[in-house]
């Protein structure tokens, strides 16, 4: 019986090993093909991030630092960890602060390289973050508001969805996405196939294997990205799904069709009316003291 | 996953442009492949701003006394294994800059080239032909890192 229970876990942790970048490859392989569509082109196959991860993993590793390579692996591990603990519906304050432990170490180890577009692309991150953040707190002090727990695992008790009541919020993460996703209007910290921003800009200095890692990283991370939306229609996991996916495609729409802005612009955008639409939500939440739970 | 990777590095050839005193003719040439018309990245062909990413070193333009340094840096820059290309006349032999005061000739007087695209300036459907041959070669030169023992002929 003990072992059974065990041979269930053990299934659902290499699922969630195995599941999420396979998603992730594809998902990026359609970004591609769909933006190329959008730009009149062919487009590469929908396996070409496959393609492109075999093959770095086949070159040579220059690094300028021998921390750079921790830094990645730290990005890795934190960024699986989040996921994990997203997917196990564990304490969504926690899962950001994993997440956050994530970005950082990628910061740093861009910061560690000696190279001027590799530092001005982390200096434009570590901005980044501070646009995006205050967000996703306003996005889970509502969720506690709501159900009076930071638990994900609460939200399957609710009978209507977030989306419900922070609408407002959702909005402000549709933008949130456009930020982590790294695409125009604010793709300033590195960039990505086609777009060059700072030669590559956090990314400069990393090449071959580092370079692979934090692809495979990344798609960890589109996962986690777009869990995060599914969050808002938790009640009905086919309407969560259709809704990640419409966004991840609002995504891909919103690059092509946008050019890329300063990052002060981004700065000033999100601290006024982000952060206002937000708070706005908040308030309504407070003063009628919705609860759902 | 033996059959995905594959002949794999001629299925993502990243490529860095360099720009040795060019007259532009070729570099506007070689952007054009990147255009919707002959669309690269069909192919998997990425132009990248950073030499630490790149698979593939496109030359334009002669070398001379002042870039020979930058080339050379350049190169050393990327990770193996990696291919050169050198695009149009003034590239694989000095071209019409040939025998200048400042020209030392083709950029393989300082580099390995490994394919050599000639015109003035070649067309993109040839530059496109170069880089996939250019990526045949790196495919070859992956084997030979692997196995060194092997010997394969390039
Ligand atoms: S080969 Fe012709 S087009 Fe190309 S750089 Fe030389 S002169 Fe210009």
């Amino acid at each position: 019986m003990i072992t059974l229970i065990n041979l269930k876990i053990l299934i659902k942790l290499l699922l969630i090993l195995i599941l999420p970048p396979v998603i992730g490859c594809i998902l990026s392989g359609i970004d591609r093909k769909v933006t190329a569509h959008l730009q009149g082109r062919v487009g590469p196959p929908l396996l070409q991030p496959l393609y492109d991860v075999i093959k770095l993993f086949n070159k040579e590793n220059i690094v300028v630092n021998k921390y750079q390579n921790v830094y990645v692996i730290t990005y890795f591990i934190f960024v699986v960890l989040s996921l994990f603990m997203l997917l196990m519906k564990m304490d969504f304050l926690m899962i950001i602060f994993v997440y956050t432990i994530a970005n950082t170490s990628l910061i740093v180890g861009g910061m560690s390289t000696g190279s001027p577009y590799s530092r001005i692309g982390s200096v434009r991150e570590t901005i980044s973050m501070l646009a995006y953040e205050p967000i996703l707190l306003f996005y889970i002090i509502g969720m506690y508001m709501l159900t009076g727990s930071f638990k994900i695992s609460k939200l399957a008790y609710t009978n209507k969805p977030l989306l419900y009541y922070l609408p407002l919020i959702f909005i402000a993460m549709l933008f949130i996405m456009t930020i982590k996703f790294k695409k125009s209007p604010f793709d300033f910290s590195t960039s990505h196939h086609a777009h060059q921003e700072l030669v590559k800009g956090m990314f400069t200095e990393y090449s071959g294997p580092a370079l692979a890692i934090i692809e495979v990283a990344h798609w960890y991370e589109y996962v986690f990205l777009l869990g995060l939306i599914f969050l808002f229609w938790y009640t009905s996991p086919i309407i969560g799904l259709i809704l990640a996916l419409i966004t991840f495609f609002l995504e891909i729409v919103i690059d092509n069709i946008c050019a890329r802005l300063s990052w002060e612009w981004m700065l000033k955008f999100t601290w006024t009316i982000i952060i206002g639409l937000s708070i706005a939500n908040i308030l309504f939440i407070y003063l009628y003291n919705v609860k759902i739970l | 996953m033996a059959g995905i990777s594959k002949n794999i590095m001629s299925k993502s050839p990243w490529v860095v442009h360099v720009n040795c005193n060019s007259c532009n003719g070729c570099d506007i040439e070689f952007l054009a492949c990147l255009t919707p018309i002959y669309d690269a990245e069909r192919l998997g062909i990425i132009n990248v701003g950073t030499p630490k990413q790149a698979d593939i070193l496109v030359v334009t333009g002669s070398a001379n006394y002042k870039n020979i340094d930058v080339l050379k840096n350049i190169y050393n820059q990327m990770p193996e294994p990696k291919v050169v290309v050198a695009v149009g006349a003034c590239a694989c032999t000095g071209g019409v800059f040939h025998s200048c005061y400042n020209v030392i000739g083709g950029i393989d007087e300082i580099l390995p080239v490994d394919v050599y695209v000639p015109g003035c300036c070649p067309k993109p459907e040839s530059i496109i032909d170069g880089l996939i041959e250019a990526s045949r070669i790196l495919e070859e030169k992956r084997i030979k890192i692997k196995n060194p023992d092997k010997g394969v002929a390039i």
